[in-house]
């Protein structure tokens, strides 16, 4: 039986206990991760991290949290009250109801019930994800408009225009995923993943997706005024959509809790269960890059980023898109493999007659500046006038 | 002339051949090699011994000269270098310290010559440990030990008064007050003649 049906057969009393373990399993992890993220960094700065609090520190985060929850918590008199309180609430839900369609194992014994360790398995789950995903966006501008001052706005604009950006990007980058799956339901996605990954067959898709995603959830408005236990659910809630952008990068390009190629037998280990571990290594590898991009890469300038989003990620991943449908049709068709071979070809043509046109505007541009002499501009400017001393002098 | 003391044209020092070759683009990017090899520069970092220090298990010792606690010194027999001159609290940018002098008594005497700093405070909550107080100080009464952990609970605590800063007795020191040595003056001990104390000055410290 397939993940979705096992699931539809799910008892209401195995829905609500896995709906517990898989909210408890989130916040956990993305308390880890708080701690892995500033241990990784420390490492990379050749600093040792938090280590004072439990072993290896790793009770860090939850005291965090504790100081944040006893710490005063002040709300602009200016501020909209409801609607601050509720922000950064919404935010922190929105990145939580992604996981409840990520299929974190395949077929498992669940104390006497046969299911699969993933909530519900809705037909279009992917596009669920996008939208709650989004919705996460609402949080972010009502923190920044709620709170009644200025900057707190603008940041919050800022923010979520940058978060809409790369969504675009990104919802691109996974029309190729359906195309080639034939289905929007993550536990199908991960069942057509099983002779090759989408990270290969695909592979500029996931570079796409890799790239919008760490453009999405790069930085939480953390400039918006906000205090005490808001304030670290705002930072939450940036953790937790890490941990949910890496657990879809997972199931959708890197087979999801199927294990590593050749390694297929642990899938049964455990009656099962051993696909959770398979699971989560991949999710933290995702992590670990999110990391080290951080502890590698300066913040990129905001018009910089736009930019790359939108004359780049995007047109990329359209055109992208249009060869990918292409080949899909042509090979539904059963289209001669001479026909399929000069479409490829012409592509590759055409992709190379595009990037040597471009190289060669760049040089035209990068000479044309070198032969201007910044003294005598070649267009009109007033005379520039004389100098102090001689004005002084008459 | 004045001309050749402000330049003529907004040059800014730039040659006519370096501004011909400015290029009005943005900056160079690294290429996209050596924007990876960023990665494998972190990547190498984290598998390096990590500086850190785990202070208040490890204590590392500091700087031979570093600028700690402030101390007040005393002669070999036990008298106060410090004469109340004030000159330390004129010298210090911070106001940080505030000193009372004192006339030396017969019977009372704390220092050699005729006076004694009676009030000595320093507030380390001012204080910048510059150790222009240090150079200002006619006697060497005040120096710096390499003493740093001075953090504390309230503001009174960290007002430390002449008990604090007071060197400890050694051994073969009379606790003042008493009278300096025989038939010495304040040239004496300033030049360092008077080496240790003398019965007539009091019990000495023995250990």
């Amino acid at each position: 039986m397939t993940n979705a049906e096992l699931i539809s057969q799910d008892p209401g009393w195995v829905i609500a206990l896995k709906g517990l373990i898989i909210f408890a399993v989130c916040v956990f992890l993305t308390i880890m991760s708080v701690w892995g993220e500033r241990r990784i960094v420390a490492r990379m700065q050749q600093r040792s991290g938090p280590n004072r609090v439990g072993k290896f520190g790793l009770l860090q985060a939850l005291v965090d949290g504790v100081k944040l929850a006893l710490k005063e918590d002040l709300i602009p008199k200016s501020a909209d009250r409801i609607v601050f309180v509720i922000a950064p609430i919404i935010s922190t839900t929105a990145c939580f109801m992604a996981f409840a369609v990520i299929p974190m194992t395949g077929p498992v014994n669940f104390f006497g019930q046969q299911t699969a360790m993933q909530l519900t398995d809705l037909s279009v789950g992917v596009l669920y994800i996008l939208a709650v995903a989004s919705f996460g966006v609402y949080g972010i501008v009502l923190a920044g408009w709620s709170s009644g001052s200025t900057y707190p706005l603008l940041g919050g604009l800022r923010s979520s225009a940058q978060v809409i950006s790369y969504e675009v990007a990104m919802g691109l980058s996974l029309v190729a995923v359906f195309i080639y799956a034939g289905s929007m339901s993550t536990s199908e996605i991960v069942a057509a993943q099983e002779q090759w990954w989408y990270a290969v067959v695909l592979f500029p898709s996931f570079v796409i997706y890799s790239i919008s995603m760490v453009g999405e959830t790069n930085r939480a408005p953390f400039d918006l005024e906000y205090s005490s236990l808001k304030f670290a659910l705002f930072f939450l809630s940036e953790y937790v959509n890490i941990i949910a952008v890496s657990a879809l990068a997972t199931t959708l390009f890197l087979g999801g809790y199927r294990a590593l190629p050749g390694l297929g037998f642990t899938e049964q280990w455990l009656g099962g269960w051993f696909t959770l571990v398979w699971f989560f290594i991949k999710v933290l590898a995702f992590f670990f890059v999110f990391v080290w991009l951080r502890g590698t890469l300066p913040r990129l300038r905001y018009d910089q980023f736009m930019k790359f989003g939108w004359k780049v990620l995007i047109p990329f991943s359209l055109a992208w898109i249009l060869v990918v449908a292409s080949l899909r049709v042509l090979s539904q068709e059963n289209a001669p493999q001479a026909v399929i071979f000069a479409f490829v070809f012409t592509v590759a043509l055409l992709y190379l007659a595009g990037t040597s046109l471009f190289e060669r505007h760049k040089e035209k541009i990068a000479k044309q500046a070198k032969t201007v002499n910044a003294s005598e501009p070649n267009f009109p400017v007033p005379a520039i006038p004389n100098s102090r001393a001689e004005q002084l002098n008459g | 002339m004045a001309d050749e003391i402000l330049p003529r044209n907004e040059d800014f020092g730039l040659a006519k051949s370096d501004q011909a070759k400015a290029p009005i683009t943005d900056h160079e990017s690294a290429s996209f090699g050596k924007q990876l090899l960023g990665f494998w520069v972190t990547f190498r970092t984290m598998f390096k011994k990590v500086n850190t220090v785990q202070y208040p298990e490890v204590k590392e010792p500091t700087a031979e000269r570093f600028h700690g606690r402030h101390q007040l010194n005393r002669h070999p027999d036990g008298l106060e270098k410090c004469i109340g001159c004030e000159l330390c609290a004129w010298a210090c940018p911070a106001d940080a310290i505030y000193v009372e002098g004192a006339d030396n008594k017969e019977g009372e005497q704390y220092s050699p010559g005729e006076r004694y700093g009676k009030v000595y405070q320093i507030n380390y909550l001012r204080c910048i440990f510059c150790g222009l107080c240090i150079e200002a100080c006619p006697t060497r009464a005040l120096t710096m030990t390499n003493e740093y952990e001075l953090a504390d609970s309230t503001r009174g605590k960290l007002i430390f008064e002449k008990d604090d800063l007071l060197g400890p007795l050694r051994a073969g020191m009379v606790p003042p007050p008493h009278p300096m040595y025989p038939n010495t003056d304040d040239g004496n001990y300033y030049r360092g003649e008077v080496t240790g104390s003398h019965p007539s000055q009091g019990v000495a410290i023995n250990d």
